[in-house]
């Protein structure tokens, strides 16, 4: 209860939740007259966005005490997992829209 | 002007360039335009948080972030290995491709949670980890763990190493499965110190065993399905570690596909006319499903030449070429544009009717006929092609089987009862092109193969299209 109570009050929290609110009704708004033969690039173009969540595993990694091995560990592979995630996704779908591209 | 504010213009464009850029990828003129304003817009907000980002250190001095070789290591390492098996995948693997990177960046947010989680309990000692931060990080966590563990299990599916598996009420199992999680959750936060940072790791086990039984039952004509919702969990849990941080961009960016890829999951179902629990419950290719429909098709398979079949299509007046996976696993996308070629050029017009399902992924054909050069208004979608089949003289099925099973229209007790099909009974001719007489990803029988006016031409493929080339070149 008090937890909700201070999602409800602290400025930085209600702020974060109108970002939401408002976030899933652009999400929603851009893609809702996509047609069919773009499903594919769409999905893996989103698949990439979603990849930001690197920049948490940046601030992890550059927080942590460099002396703390297991702690390093795991951030150094969610740095290496994310890249993985934002990179192979945005080339798969450049790949894929490549083939969409005009003939003559 | 400081830091933080550059970093929050960095964050601001970056946000910009996610929500513009996923609108242009939704229009085809522009979206390869699409896909780079997203990237340039990721570029500037991981950069930004590198070289930008400020915490309070110990003694309340402010911070740059450290261990910026292991976090550059980290990216390069990364870049060069995506880059690689993105360029080299094949185009027909691009379902599986997408969903192991979409189990990237699950994991990353899986051991994000590990990592703050293990802070937040040593320097909270004793005191109760029962508060809103705690949460937040473990449902983070949770997400992200699922969302790996089931990408992973359907990239194996997909990839052909796991077959579909499934027991007797095997969805209560997973219900009780989801509420152990919710349970171990609950448990690791009324604990506290470093019994609750081992037990945070059993959560994480748990999480990933609930994954793969979540996607161990769907059968493989579903995995798109599967594939677009982990998508939008991982922008879920990509949210709550942006709620976590307080960083817009993260939460943006992660809300963003958790609603679009929510939405895209709901229209793969509409296309395939079923409901999302329907497709996650209620398994495809389960034994009762299989047995409700044999028994009505006593009829017998009429079989076709080669030779035969080259006659057929190069004096009919129309064909329309309907691809499925069959054509997709034989890689055979260019032999087939080639004959379409050889026909065209015999005076034949050639189409192809696409089925919004047909394939692994929406969209899986066009992506496929589009890399062999395919020209775009050759290709119909279902309403327009089903116009055009009764003046059709041969359509030719290249291994499809679920999406022009007549089952869908005539049969209710059909598991695909309800289903838009392509009615390729319509035209004149059909000509079947399979591997063997099995069963297609619904695992129920097709009474079209019975039909009369239905020609069985079996083989791979791609073998099958090569000499059909040759023989139409010879006629």
């Amino acid at each position: 209860m008090e937890y909700i109570q201070s999602l409800l009050t602290d400025a930085a929290h209600l702020r974060m939740i109108y970002i939401i609110v408002l976030s899933i009704f652009v999400g929603i708004e851009v893609i809702e007259k996509v047609p069919t033969i773009l499903h594919t690039p769409l999905m893996s173009g989103a698949n990439a966005i979603h990849g930001v969540v690197i920049i948490g595993s940046i601030i992890v990694m550059g927080q942590a005490a460099s002396d703390d091995i297991l702690i390093m560990i795991l951030g150094f592979l969610a740095v290496v997992f994310g890249t993985l995630n934002v990179v192979g996704g945005f080339v798969v779908t450049d790949r894929m829209l490549e083939m969409f591209k005009k003939k003559k | 002007m400081s830091n933080y504010a550059l970093l929050n213009i960095c964050y601001l464009i970056g946000s910009l360039g996610f929500i513009i850029g996923l609108k242009m990828l939704a229009k085809a003129e522009t979206a390869r335009k699409g896909n780079l304003v997203a990237a340039v817009g990721m570029a500037i907000a991981i950069f930004g948080t590198i070289f930008l980002y400020e915490f309070n250190g110990e003694n309340g001095e402010t911070k740059h972030l450290g261990n910026l070789i292991w976090i550059f290591g980290g990216m390069v390492i990364g870049t060069v290995l995506g880059t690689i098996s993105a360029k080299k995948v094949q185009m027909t693997a691009m379902p599986q491709m997408v969903s192991i990177f979409n189990g990237m960046g699950g994991i990353c947010a899986g051991l994000i949670g590990m990592i703050e989680f293990t802070h937040l309990a040593h320097h909270s000692g004793t005191a109760s980890l029962m508060t809103g931060h705690s949460l937040t990080i473990l449902v983070g966590l949770i997400i992200g763990s699922i969302s790996f563990a089931g990408s992973v299990i359907a990239f194996l599916k997909l990839n052909g190493n796991l077959g579909d598996y499934s027991f007797k009420g095997q969805s209560y199992f997973n219900m009780l499965f989801m509420a152990a999680v919710m349970g171990m959750a609950y448990y690791v936060m009324s604990i506290s110190g470093a019994q609750a940072i081992t037990m945070m790791y059993v959560l994480f086990i748990i999480a990933c065993i609930y994954g793969v039984s979540f996607v161990m039952p769907i059968g493989g004509a579903d995995m798109p399905v599967v594939i677009s919702l982990l998508n939008s969990f991982t922008g879920v849990a990509a949210a709550f570690g942006g709620f976590l941080y307080h960083n817009q961009v993260m939460l943006t960016g992660g809300i963003l596909v958790g609603a679009a890829g929510t939405l895209l999951t709901i229209l793969m179902c509409n296309a395939m006319n079923r409901s999302l629990l329907n497709v996650i419950i209620g398994s495809f290719g389960g034994g009762n499903a299989a047995t409700a429909i044999t028994g009505e098709n006593g009829g017998t398979i009429k079989e076709i030449g080669v030779s035969d079949s080259a006659i057929n299509m190069s004096y009919a007046q129309k064909v329309i070429i309907v691809p499925g996976y069959g054509l997709a696993v034989a890689q055979a996308q260019h032999i087939c544009h080639e004959l379409e070629k050889q026909l065209t050029e015999k005076g034949v017009e050639v189409k192809y009717a696409i089925h919004p399902v047909a394939g692994r992924m929406p969209g899986h054909m066009n992506v496929l006929l589009a890399e062999a050069d395919v020209s775009y208004d050759k290709l119909l979608e279902m309403d327009a092609a089903n116009d055009e089949f009764a003046t059709t003289d041969v359509v030719l099925i290249l291994g499809a089987n679920d999406v022009v099973n007549p089952a869908a229209k005539t049969n209710p007790a059909s598991p695909i009862f309800g289903m838009p099909i392509l009615e390729v009974e319509k035209a004149k001719t059909v000509i079947v092109n399979k591997r063997s007489m099995n069963k297609g990803y619904a695992g129920i029988d097709n009474d079209l193969f019975y039909s009369n006016k239905t020609r069985m031409l079996f083989g791979d493929a791609k073998k099958v299209l090569q000499e059909l080339v040759n023989e139409v070149k010879a006629n």
